[in-house]
């Protein structure tokens, strides 16, 4: 067994990690909005200066992309395997 | 005094004498290839070297300058890990094909002039194709053919724009075509890299051949001929703004078909294309900045890009699996494939401390500084979604998720090796940037690793995770194909066989055939007969004459050929003596 699978096959172990991922997520955001409300970063544009932009846009992205691509996907772009046989 | 050894010739020369080797040398002469190769690039001085003359033109077979140099390193460093983790496999052909490839790369890169360029382009056409049909698949063979066809007609878009440049100004020099821009010429150039750079629509030859390659060929496809069209692109197109918009779409279009696709590697062939969007869009934008970004990109690319290409390799070596769908816990006995392969990931997806985070951000702030907000934001929205395929769907998917139940064990020694070397590279540019920066096209300082970019790509990367683990039910991959731009070739062709098989074999053999029958093949008969009978009548006569006089004389000359060899010595030195005492006599 190795180290992996003790964090992962162990309920307890695993439920730390999850904790730890979820502390990360919201340590960084709140850097990001100290970062930007104490002007200690200049964006270059009026909106990537904006408190929690990258954690923000990252997320709303990850969503787009997963919506938008299985949609156009289902809709037109996926046929079934062996479609030019 | 050899003035300059041609890595690139070094390399295809080399390589045509591996099949000569046995056992442990044949390995030791394919490593001592590349490492020559690199060792020459390094060695090479800045300035031009090589120079040929053909059909009145130069050809200018070293251009050396910091851009030609950075690329060549890297190109080097590529085919020695590539090398490294063919190791182990037991045909020539591809060990051949595989170096020819790499040396064909670093020609182009030192080419200078458009004739050296284009041959050097089509030796990279042909090469890796090789690399496609030794995987031996009915599959493989036909994306080999359909692989070959297109960089073939990508050549002749190439050599095409060269001649009419050529009739135009008088030169085969490659520079940069910036001010023949709108010309046919330009554009044919144009088309001719575009094609090679994969980018859409003309990108789909990629994703169908690449997964279609040997475990250990498609590592060297990743590699060279996608960045040494970046490369050029570099050379002569930098600033060309369509290139701008080209490359941020580019970016984004391999991610929506990485969502849809359940190949592993074909996966991470879409996310070439959307790697390279980086670079093209950089070319586009055209600041000393966005230049450095394109060329440190395609560096730090080529590393990483092979890193998880070899991940995905090893598995499919070992499991002979090659579907998301069929993977999954393979972790438990793929530790070491799984945690090299997330190294690989977290470079591509720009994660602090590893390369792509110090080269992506330098395109990504280009764009930003330059005021252009929606390639900005269609650049960094790519981002997330490299991060959610290559960084988190493919390794949840091959190494977590549902235990498929397959145990298997690491891969050979060698392909770990490799992926360590790869791994290194990935870190080491991560952590000490500025050794890359010190190699770019232009002096820089840019720093990556200021507090307000660090934090905000953490928090991109920390909640495109969070929204990957929320939707993951939505991304369970699905066994199916994706449509691309390929779609047109290849039903096209299908049509047009039926189209030949059909009507057009119906009208050539019903009515083409009769009348060429009545009109053409009965006259011709007729005209042959008439031919035939003069033919015997008076030619054959003559040359029996000419039979009989050559008889007679030979019987007279039969006389002169004794057969004994040192009569016709005697008579030759006789025949010598004579000569050079006349010449003496008349000279005299």
């Amino acid at each position: 067994m190795n180290i992996f699978e003790k964090i992962l096959e162990n309920p307890k172990n695993f439920s730390v990690v999850k904790k730890l991922f979820y502390a990360a997520l919201v340590v960084i955001i709140l850097i990001e909005i100290a970062v930007s409300l104490l002007h200690l970063s200049h964006g270059h544009f009026s909106f990537d200066a904006l408190p929690g932009f990258g954690s923000i846009y990252g997320f709303v992205s990850c969503v787009i992309i997963i919506v938008v691509s299985k949609f156009i996907g289902h809709l037109w772009l996926m046929k079934k395997e062996g479609y030019y046989d | 005094m050899i003035e300059w050894i041609h890595p690139g010739l070094l390399l295809i020369v080399g390589a045509a004498f591996i099949p000569l080797f046995r056992g442990s040398l044949k390995k030791i002469y394919m490593l001592a290839l590349p490492t020559a190769a690199l060792i020459a690039c390094i060695f090479t001085t800045p300035g031009t070297h090589g120079v040929v003359k053909f059909l009145g033109y130069d050809l200018i077979l070293g251009r050396v300058d910091k851009l030609s140099l950075l690329f060549s390193y890297v190109f080097s460093i590529m085919g020695i890990i590539g090398v490294v983790y063919a190791l182990h496999v037991k045909d020539d052909a591809q060990h051949v094909s595989s170096l020819v490839y790499v040396g064909s790369a670093l020609g182009v890169t030192f080419a200078g002039d458009f004739f050296s360029l284009f041959v050097f382009w089509e030796i990279m056409a042909f090469a890796p194709t090789v690399l496609v049909w030794s995987n031996k698949s009915k599959e493989s063979i036909d994306a080999g053919f359909r692989y070959l066809l297109v960089h073939i007609f990508g050549g002749i878009c190439l050599m095409g724009g060269a001649m009419l440049h050529l009739a135009e100004t008088g030169s085969i020099e490659f520079s940069s075509m910036m001010a023949y821009e709108g010309g046919l010429a330009f554009y044919l150039v144009l088309l001719g890299f575009l094609i090679n750079a994969a980018v859409p629509p003309f990108g789909a030859w990629l994703p169908d051949a690449y997964p279609e390659a040997t475990v250990t060929g498609a590592v060297f496809m990743t590699a060279f001929t996608t960045k040494s069209a970046v490369y050029v692109l570099i050379r002569g197109f930098a600033g060309t703004e369509l290139l701008i918009w080209m490359g941020a779409i580019m970016a984004l279009y391999g991610v929506v078909y990485a969502v849809l696709e359940n190949d592993a590697r074909r996966l991470l062939a879409y996310h070439i294309i959307s790697q390279v969007g980086y670079m093209v869009c950089g070319v586009g934008i055209g600041t000393e900045m966005a230049l450095n970004g394109a060329s440190s990109h395609a560096f730090a690319h080529i590393l990483y890009k092979g890193l998880l290409f070899m991940g995905a390799g090893a598995v499919l070596e070992m499991t002979g699996k090659r579907k998301l769908t069929e993977m999954g816990g393979l972790y438990k006995t793929m530790p070491v494939t799984m945690v090299l392969y997330m190294i690989g990931g977290f470079a591509i997806s720009g994660v602090p401390l590893f390369s792509g985070f110090v080269s992506k951000s330098m395109v990504v702030s280009a764009a930003g500084e330059n005021h252009m907000a929606i390639p900005f934001l269609m650049l960094t929205l790519a981002s997330a979604g490299t991060f959610l395929h290559t960084g988190l769907k493919l390794p949840y998917y091959m190494f977590f998720g549902k235990d498929s139940g397959i145990r298997t064990k690491e891969p050979p020694t060698n392909m770990l090796i490799a992926m360590g070397m790869a791994a290194f590279v990935c870190i080491f540019f991560g952590v000490f940037p500025g050794v890359l920066y010190n190699y770019l096209p232009f002096e820089t300082d840019y720093a990556p690793y200021t507090i307000g970019h660090t934090v905000s790509t953490l928090g991109m990367l920390g909640f495109t995770a969070l929204g990957f683990f929320m939707l993951l039910k939505m991304l369970d991959p699905e066994a199916t194909a994706s449509l691309d731009t390929d779609w047109f070739y290849r039903k096209g062709a299908k049509a047009f066989m039926w189209l030949v098989n059909n009507p057009v074999v119906t009208l050539e053999y019903n009515v083409v055939g009769e009348a060429y029958e009545f009109i053409i093949q009965k006259p011709i008969l007729k005209l042959a007969q008439i031919f035939r009978s003069v033919d015997a009548a008076f030619i054959d006569g003559s040359a029996n004459g000419l039979g009989k006089v050559t008889m007679a004389w030979s019987r007279v000359m039969q006389v002169l050929q004794t057969g004994q060899t040192q009569i016709y010595a005697t008579v030759m030195a006789l025949g010598i003596f004579v000569t050079v005492a006349l010449i003496l006599l008349l000279e005299g």
